[in-house]
């Protein structure tokens, strides 16, 4: 298989963020994202817990509000768009949530032919068809008839991403995809995420603070830290970054330890001004 | 003055509560009524499955709940009765009793145990697991998927149960009727029958109606209301039977009080 660099990707915009603030309450967490993914990148989106990564991804699929700023995907600004209107954009959207949510009361066949039931009018015999294709690009053929109980946690995750998949989504979100799983488990997703960068040629954005993965599956990373991008760049240009913050997060250092109150006191004050 | 802000506050709050309530059923009406016929078709196996749980599966419980209270209503108001030498009229208080207000108000009761927790927990449940997220970013509505089963469920199920309701209770009493009130089981029933007049059972049918609205709003609000963490669904279920339970007596009182005063009846 042939790795393709970023040079030779269409230089399309896929998704665009200008100035993207994100309030819950009082409370700002996103303050003031920009960037672009462009036709046929994998973008990840790194950042440490509660540095408002998830709550990016959140919003860029539309299940929260943006307090100002706009989000360009395909060409609509979702962030002021009819609630109809959403709904087509997300009909070519999938995503893929830590945890798989995928629905306990149905099959994991159910699961996948979801979409496809509720948004086209194809025959029942069809969707199995098509269920079984997802599934086998997943790697999980034979497990139509599963519950998604029985399943491990790695196959509930490709279980969630061959639901994704299911509408052959443009742009594909996978939010911490190597969470819970063991290490072995996990690079068989990433290996996943690559095949599917490759084979369809997919916008992915992957929301992580698995570095491993990180490196193995990006173009172009992004650093998010307290609801601000830190460093953006691709995986040569990330690694090679001299910026603290990016060099603490890569490097796996750990917060500085507090030495005296007045040391505890300045750090404190920092932070806020940050 | 801290003192009346409290009460402004609680009374806001209970007003907005009672307005997202009505939201949640003003869209479930929407995909009841105005989906169909926009390419959003009713999920009515799933109206159905949820039509045997609510109901079907709540008979044996509410049979034996109701034939005891129908029971005890007899032997309460023959306490009454008996100085005054009209124990014949112990099947007259059953019936009326029952079907008037005991029959829907237990019912109701019973339902919000079994499956107004239920809604708040299942859906509670979905919530925490990212499982309502995922439905809304594959553009399917909750309030379609979810909710409205739910309501249709409740509201053809809950009204069928009542009139199981009073039957039973009817039944229990007639107990008491035979065994102690020199009644014939004919003739109980025969004078429980005498008794009632349509409009004694159609209120029943209507509060009934109310109350399945009523508790499948309430759990199905909490279910969604519910916040980050499985202990928070475990709140919300508690919080959906101790709502569903009070709106319901407030329902019923405001119903009671609309027959009474508007019809007479």
């Amino acid at each position: 298989m042939v790795t393709e660099n970023a040079d030779s990707l269409d230089t399309q915009v896929m998704i665009s963020l200008r100035d993207l603030r994100v309030s819950y309450g009082e409370v700002e967490i996103l303050h003031g994202i920009t960037f672009e993914v462009k036709h046929g990148e994998t973008l990840v989106i790194l950042g440490g817990s509660g540095s408002g990564k998830s709550t990016l991804l959140r919003t860029l699929v539309g299940l929260e509000k943006p307090s100002s700023g706009e989000i360009w995907i395909k060409g609509k600004n979702i962030a002021a768009i009819s609630d109809p209107e959403m709904d087509e954009i997300r009909k070519k959207i999938g995503m893929s949530f830590q945890g798989g949510a995928l629905f306990g009361s149905m099959s994991v066949g159910e699961n996948v032919g979801l979409p496809l039931r509720e948004h086209t009018k194809l025959e029942d015999s069809t969707i199995e068809i098509m269920v079984r294709l997802k599934l086998e690009q997943v790697g999980l053929e034979g497990f139509e008839y599963y519950m998604p109980s029985q399943l491990s946690g790695g196959m509930k995750k490709r279980a969630a991403v061959a639901r994704a998949l299911a509408m052959d989504p443009q742009i594909l979100f996978f939010d911490e995809p190597s969470a819970g799983l063991d290490p072995i488990i996990a690079a068989g997703i990433d290996q996943l995420i690559l095949e599917l960068k490759q084979a369809f040629r997919m916008t992915i954005i992957v929301v992580t603070h698995e570095l491993a993965s990180a490196y193995l599956i990006a173009d172009r990373m992004v650093l998010i830290d307290k609801g601000r991008v830190v460093a953006m760049g691709t995986t040569a240009e990330m690694r090679a970054s001299t910026q603290p913050r990016v060099r603490q997060f890569l490097d796996r250092v750990p917060e500085p330890e507090v030495a005296d109150e007045l040391d505890y006191l300045q750090m404190l004050t920092q932070r806020r001004r940050l | 003055m801290q003192f009346v802000s409290q009460i402004g506050g609680s009374v806001t709050n209970g007003l907005a509560y009672v307005g997202s309530l009505a939201s949640l059923g003003g869209r479930a009406a929407y995909y009841t009524f105005v989906g169909p016929f926009q390419g959003k078709p009713l999920r009515l196996q799933r109206a159905v499955s949820q039509a045997m749980d609510v109901g079907v599966r709540a008979l044996p419980i509410l049979s034996l709940i109701t034939f005891f209270i129908g029971l005890i209503l007899a032997l309460q108001s023959a306490y009454e009765l008996r100085r005054f030498g009209a124990m014949n009229y112990v099947a007259t208080a059953v019936a009326i009793s029952m079907s008037r207000e005991l029959g829907p108000l237990i019912t109701a009761i019973v339902v919000i145990g079994r499956s107004g927790s239920a809604f708040a927990a299942e859906i509670g449940t979905m919530k925490v697991t990212e499982e309502i997220d995922a439905l809304e970013t594959m553009a399917i509505s909750p309030i379609r998927f979810l909710v409205t089963p739910k309501f249709l469920a409740m509201i053809v199920m809950l009204p069928c149960l009542t009139i199981w309701a009073n039957a039973m209770g009817i039944l229990g009493g007639s107990l008491f009727g035979v065994a102690q009130a020199d009644f014939t089981f004919v003739r109980y029933i025969q004078a429980s029958l005498d008794s009632l007049f349509l409009r004694d059972i159609t209120t029943g049918l209507v509060k009934s109606v109310m109350f399945g609205i009523t508790i499948t709003a309430v759990g199905c609000q909490e279910g969604l209301a519910t916040g980050a963490g499985a202990e928070q669904v475990g709140r919300s279920t508690t919080r959906a039977v101790v709502m569903s339970i009070f709106l319901v007596v407030l329902v019923d009182l405001v119903f009671t009080g609309l027959f009474f005063f508007v019809s007479g009846s």
